[in-house]
This record gives C-alpha cells, sequence and structure tokens, in this order.
C-alpha cells in the first residue's frame, strides 16, 4: 500500500522559467538582426556555380555598379574615378579596417568598367584587392 | 470595515501573466525581420599595383574573350562550359599553370564572370587577371 504514495508525484513541465528563455531568444534576435542599410542600385547579378559564402556584413564595402553606368558606394553615387577616395580611408581605418570589397554588377555591364572600378581598387591597394564578385547561384 | 480592509489586500503588482505573451509576441517579429541572406559569390585576389611577376610561358594558359562573348583558350576557339573540362585536364598536366583571364572592353560582366566561373569549377587557384590593353 505504501507504494501508492509515489503515483502522487506531479509530472507537469515547469513553465516558470519560459518566459526568461522566450526573452533570451528575444535578446539574441534583437542583437543579430541587422536591417537593410543600403538598397543599393536595381541590377541583376550573374550567375555562378562555385559561390563562396562571404564571412560576414561587417568590415565589407560594396560597390554597386548597374547597366546605366551608375557606381554607388554607401548610397551615394560616385564617379568611378573617385573610388580610390572613398575606399582608402576604409582600409586605414584603425578601428574597423576593410577586408573585402563585393562587387555587384549588373550582368549587362561591360568589361571596360569593371576593369575601371578594379584599377581604382589596385590604387589603393591592401585589403581592397580582396574582391569578390557577388553572384547569385545558378539553378541547374 | 468589511469593505475597507478588501480593498487594502488588492495587489498593487502589474499582471505579470501576459509578459510570455508579449515576449512571444516581439520574438516572432524578429524572427520574421531577420534576413539571414549572406551576400556570395566569387572571390578573387587582385594583383597589386605595378607588381610584375614573370612567369614561364609555359605555365600559362590564354584565355581571351571577345565583346561577342565567344572565349578562345591558347589560341583555339572554345565553348565556355567546355572551359572547365579543359581547364581541369590542363592543371592535371601541369599544376602550375595559370589562367590569364584578358577581355574586350565591349565584353558583357556575365560571360566574364561565368568564365571566372569555369575556373573556379576546374578548382584553378591561380587565375590572373590581364592587365587591360587599351
Amino acid at each position: 500500500m505504501k507504494f501508492a504514495k509515489k503515483s502522487n508525484v506531479k509530472s507537469g513541465i515547469p513553465t516558470a522559467s519560459m518566459p526568461d528563455i522566450v526573452f533570451m531568444l528575444l535578446i539574441f534576435f534583437m542583437v543579430s538582426t541587422v536591417f537593410k542599410e543600403s538598397s543599393g542600385l536595381p541590377l541583376i547579378l550573374p550567375d555562378a556555380r562555385k559561390i563562396e559564402k562571404l564571412p560576414g556584413k561587417r568590415n565589407v564595402a560594396v560597390i554597386w555598379a548597374d547597366r546605366s553606368g551608375n557606381v554607388s558606394i554607401d548610397d551615394r553615387l560616385v564617379e568611378v574615378t573617385n573610388i580610390r577616395h572613398i575606399i582608402y580611408p576604409k582600409v586605414a581605418d584603425p578601428l574597423q579596417p576593410l577586408k573585402l570589397v563585393s562587387l555587384k554588377i549588373d550582368q549587362q555591364v561591360e568589361m571596360e568598367r569593371v576593369t575601371a572600378i578594379q584599377e581604382e581598387l589596385r590604387s589603393v591597394g591592401g585589403a581592397a584587392l580582396n574582391v569578390n564578385y557577388s553572384t547569385r547561384t545558378a539553378a541547374d | 470595515m468589511a469593505l475597507k480592509e478588501k480593498e487594502r489586500k488588492e495587489s498593487v503588482e502589474p499582471p505579470t501573466s501576459s509578459l510570455a505573451d508579449i515576449a512571444f509576441l516581439l520574438l516572432i517579429f524578429f524572427l520574421v525581420t531577420t534576413t539571414v541572406d549572406t551576400d556570395k559569390g566569387l572571390s578573387l585576389s587582385l594583383p597589386e599595383k605595378g607588381q610584375v611577376t614573370e612567369v614561364r610561358k609555359k605555365n600559362i594558359a590564354n584565355l581571351l574573350i571577345n565583346a561577342n562573348g565567344q572565349v578562345m583558350l591558347n589560341e583555339e576557339p572554345i565553348d565556355i562550359q567546355m572551359v572547365r573540362d579543359r581547364a581541369r585536364f590542363m592543371l592535371q598536366e601541369n599544376p602550375l599553370v595559370i589562367f590569364s583571364v584578358k577581355t574586350d572592353q565591349k565584353t558583357k560582366y556575365d560571360v566574364y564572370i561565368d568564365v571566372i566561373d569555369q575556373l573556379k569549377q576546374a578548382n584553378a587557384t591561380r587565375i590572373s587577371i590581364a592587365e587591360p590593353e587599351f
């Protein structure tokens, strides 16, 4: 008869700490959420298969070039010949040095312009030489 | 007297039973708005300015792309889709081979990316972007 006592043990899941868990998740998502900062230019990226993921969005400069000849960095339209003056301070920044330049170039842009942008980056040198041609994933 | 006592006993703390609901609501909002789309693409290192490295001719594979998107590999016209297999074969024969990609001014960017992609698919690590000659 003494065994009957055991069945009286409550078997419910404790829910008292649920708000804490939820808040922790909430804080994680609040911190990790990055709202889109720059919208860039409207363009269609080329397709590629052997693609690599970018390590992160921090310390990455994005250069946009669309098919009508506009070039934009940080939401501002720039002349191609001024790219070096914008990229250089980013590379030389002692706190957050630039690691990579992401090139978002429309698939219809002519190489003349791409080369001009690359020549600008080459004249800066250092980390600006690490480029990433932004592409879409090609469907097989 | 009985009425007064009742009022005093009423708790003055804010109700916390809906706290979890509010937190869940916020959580769902952030879950939905978080975009985890990482940028992806083809990485490449540009050559430093003024940096000239002498390379033996037999270690160089010239890839020329003209304005119409036609590709030539070592003086032979080649289909873009064939560049990968050809490059893989060349790398097997000579792992030191450097692919020098040269484009016309009017070459479209997507053809260039196609070629770079083909080389990357062949696991070519030594890709050189030839200095433009115009």
